[in-house]
This record gives structure tokens, sequence and C-alpha cells, in this order.
């Protein structure tokens, strides 16, 4: 992949795959799920061929998903370790809300949303895996009790839900910060982007003469002058 | 019951709109099963096979009267063998015809996911019609007696129709036409309820003090009752359970859940979209840009 000059690497083109095989698997298991979950959305089982089809590869879907979102703790979780800056970004939560940029703190590559968003994801996927699990019934229930698999699917429901919910945050904020949608689908920034939302990871790139996105672990190339 | 219609359901899986149930004048229905009475023929059990086409693998010899071991997709009943010494040292064979109980709040329809999977007809039969079924399995976490069974082969579940099919054009459930004891009895509920009552006198009369209709009140009633010598300690019967209800695992799911779960995420979207009418999005400025350049053109001279 090639960037067009003077932007910045915002994500690899590896970490961009990663994002959007997790992102379509969550959408599918989105879909699927719900249509198992209320009677209002049993339609969408249309989707899938029919409510048994949507039974059987839902499972499958999430076990994508849990591979693929490992790959991106792996990519990431470096960047979204918690730090002092993001109880000050907290503080001034009222502020971000309303587009204000004055009073709140340089960030690093992530802000706390970002952050709550990640490890969020990284605590509800291996618990809707393990309570699907359980509940993945061709496979696996002779080997639970039925208790165990109603206090499994009560878990999984939550669980789902709760990852949802976020997911919508995290959609709506892709949306509402212009420019991070480019940033995972073509993976740039403009520096004024990177300048706004997150300057300390602008400084640190500036200071390391990197284009991102971490300092020293910049290998893809720009596209040759005149080309942008 | 006239026919198997959609006029004869009173509930059905996983459906917003309450069922018409334009034949609410249908008596309820019951079979009766007086343990006491019961030889353990399994005549019921080869009846049952015979009339639903059901051909069960031949297992093997377990050391037990159990013959198979336990509910399968192709046993909708089975013949529960329990030997049990009473407080006086006597041994008492007890012997439970298992199968669906037919739930008048019924956990597995309430679990279901599948609509119209799962149905009760006025006369209280619950009965699954398996081109609905998509063989996920909650009704196996709804039912609180351990009943439905998910087929291997065609992945959806199975269970004891109580005949629906002949009920509905006013034949007996095949094991009640077949028990030779008439330990098995079919009728209207109010009918099995009294001709429980006399037979449980009479059983008190003989010495069972406990002797008592099994009916049981956590899931509202059932429609296949039980006439124990124990009723007391049902659970003495091959482990049916004392006081069976719904678990609150499902309650919670199926009921106050559902309703927050979607509401709470309509809530996120709503929150969102009023957001960006309210504050709009957040775009780069050329300031920015301007910024973000001389921040690099001064990191570029100090190298």
């Amino acid at each position: 992949m090639r960037y067009p000059r003077g932007t910045l690497i915002r994500n690899t083109t590896a970490a961009r795959i990663n994002h959007w095989i997790t992102g379509g698997c969550f959408v599918l298991l989105l879909l699927s799920g719900l249509a198992m979950f209320h009677p209002l959305l049993y339609w969408l089982s249309a989707l899938f061929g029919g409510g048994q089809w949507t039974r059987a590869v839902h499972p499958w879907i999430g076990c994508v998903l849990l591979v693929s979102y490992a790959g991106l703790i792996v990519q990431f979780w470096r960047d979204n370790l918690w730090n002092r800056d993001d109880i000050a970004w907290m503080r001034a939560f009222r502020r971000v809300l309303q587009n204000e940029e004055e009073g709140v703190p340089e960030l690093d590559r992530f802000n706390a949303g970002q952050k709550f968003v990640f490890w969020s994801m990284a605590l509800l996927v291996p618990i809707l895996f393990v309570t699907g699990i359980v509940i993945w019934d061709v496979y696996f229930s002779p080997y639970t009790t039925i208790e165990l698999q109603r206090v499994a699917v009560a878990v999984h429901c939550l669980a789902a839900a709760a990852a949802i919910i976020v997911w919508i945050i995290h959609v709506y904020a892709a949306i509402w910060v212009r420019g991070s949608l480019q940033a995972m689908t073509r993976g740039y920034v403009t520096p004024g982007w990177a300048w706004r939302h997150h300057r300390k990871w602008l400084r640190r790139l500036a200071a390391s003469g990197s284009v991102g996105p971490r300092p020293g672990a910049d290998g893809e190339a720009h596209r040759p002058p005149g080309r942008a | 019951m006239a026919d198997l219609q959609s006029q004869d359901y009173i509930r059905r899986s996983a459906s917003t709109m309450t069922p018409p149930s334009v034949r609410r004048h249908e008596l309820e229905v019951a079979k009766l099963i007086d343990v006491s009475r019961c030889i353990g023929c399994k005549a019921c059990q080869a009846a049952c096979m015979e009339w639903n086409n059901l051909r069960g693998e031949v297992g093997y010899f377990e050391g037990t009267y159990d013959n198979p071991l336990d509910l399968d997709p192709n046993t909708w009943t089975l013949m529960r063998f329990t030997e049990w010494v009473d407080e006086k040292g006597n041994l008492e064979w007890l012997i439970r015809k298992d199968g669906c109980m037919h739930c008048e709040d019924p956990g597995c329809l309430k679990a279901c996911p599948a609509p119209g999977a799962i149905v009760q007809y006025a006369n209280g039969i619950v009965d699954f019609v398996s081109e609905n079924c998509i063989g996920c399995g909650y009704c196996v976490k709804g039912c609180p007696f351990n009943i439905p069974r998910i087929s291997p082969v065609d992945h959806k579940s199975y269970k004891c129709t109580l005949c629906s099919d002949r009920v509905g054009v006013g034949v007996e459930p095949a094991c009640v036409k077949t028990c030779p004891t008439g330990a098995i009895m079919f009728g209207t509920k109010s009918d099995m309820t009294n001709w429980a009552g006399e037979r449980i006198e009479d059983l008190k009369s003989r010495g069972f003090q406990n002797a008592g209709l099994y009916d049981p009140p956590g899931v509202s009633g059932t429609h296949v009752m039980y006439v124990l010598h124990h009723a007391d300690r049902p659970s003495l019967y091959a482990g049916l359970p004392d006081n069976p209800r719904i678990s609150l695992f499902v309650d919670f799911w199926k009921g106050l859940y559902k309703p927050l779960a979607l509401a709470g995420m309509g809530l996120a979207v709503l929150a969102g979209f009023f957001h960006w009418v309210v504050a709009g999005p957040n775009e780069v400025q050329p300031e920015d840009e301007a910024a973000a350049q001389r921040l690099l053109r001064d990191a570029e001279q100090r190298k």
C-alpha cells in the first residue's frame, strides 16, 4: 500500500485488514444473534438462508472473530495502555463532546474513549466465546449441564448487548470525528488531523522522523511526489 | 380439538402477536398416569414408537430395566425404574412413565426463538412444529423436566406430542390405548383430576397416607399428571422434580431482558443521532493543518 505524500500512516495494511475482518464478523454476528434473540428481529435470519442456517453459522463466525480480535489485541495493546492523560481527557469529556479542543489534554495515539472500546471488547469477546461454546448445542451439549447452559445463555445475551452498545459508540465516533473512517479504510490521516486529535502522537512521530503508525515501525512507502 | 390449525393455538413461540384463539371453548385435556397401577410392561413405549414411526438404534444392556437409558429423539416416552426401600424396610419398585408433561406454562415455548416452532393448543397440548424448528436447543434450557432432545440427524427438537394428531380426530393417545392395566388414562383435565381423587382415597385407605396428585403449580399445572403413592416426595420417582418451575435465568433472559436490551441499543443509536444534531461533526480546520506543518518543519530543522 502506498499513501499520499505528506500524510501519516494511522493504521498499517495488516491492521486494517485485521480490523475489517473483525468488523465484518461482528456485523454478521450481530445480525444473526439478534435474529435469535428477539422475535421482532427474526426476519434477519432470512439474510443467512433461514433459521437453521442462522443457528448453524453464528458460532463459526464467532470463532473467526475470536481469532481476528486476538490479532487486533496483538497489534494495538501497547498503544491502548491506560495512563494519566486518559484521566485528564475524561475530566474534559464535556468539552470533547462539544467539539471544543481547548482545555482537552494532548493525547498519544488513542484517547480514553478508544481505549474503552478496545478493552471492553477485549473483555467481552472472550466472555461471548466461552459462553457461546457452552450453548453450541450441536457439539458441546453433552459436556455441560443444562443448568450451566441456562447461566451461559443469560450471560451470553448480557455480554452481547453490552458489545453491541460499545460497537454503536465505536461506529458513531468514527462518523462523528471526521477523518477517522479514512484512517481505517485507506490507512492514513493528515498531519492536521493528528494535531487536532492526537497531538502527542504527532509530536512523537515528528521527533523521530517517522510517518507512523509508531516510531520505528513504519515500513510502508508513501507515493512518490506528484502522485498524491 | 377439531384439527391442528392455527385457530387452535393459544400460545405460539417467539411471536409478538397473541394468537386469536378463536376456539377457546375447547375443553382442556389431560393424561393421567397412575403410577400405582403401572406394571412396567413398556407397552406404552412400544405403542409410542409404532404410532409415531420412531425407530431408535438398538443399544446395549446396561444392567437396569430402563431401556433405552434415557429419552432421545426417537424415544418420546420412557419407563424409569427405581428401587426404593421405605422407612419400614419394604422394597418398593417405583415405575414412572417419563415424557413431556405438557405444562400449562411451558418453559420450552417461552425459550424458543423460532416463531411458531412450539405451540400450545387450546386443549392444553404443547406441540413442536418441526418445520419451524431451528435446532438451537433453547427449549432444552427452558424445560424444567429435561424432556426435549435435539436430533443429530436433522437438527430438530423432539418430544411427546400427546398424540395431538390422534387427539385432534377424537381418539386417545397411543400409550393410553395400549396400556393393559388402565394405568394411563386420558380425558378432560377435570375428569382426570376427579378420577385421580378417587384413586388417591383408595391408596390412602391402603396405607399410603401421602398419596396424591402431581399437577405442579410452579408451571401452572400440567396436562400430564401422575398419581403418586409418595406425592410428598416426587423426586423418589427417578428424579421427578419436587417443585418444577422455569429457571430464573430463562425467566430473566426471555422476560425483562429482551425489551431492556433492545431499548439499550436503541438509546445508544438515538444518543449518537442527537449528538450529531446538537454538536455536529468534529472536522479538522485549516489552522490545524497549518499548526501541524509548523511542528513538522521545526522537527525537521532540529535534526
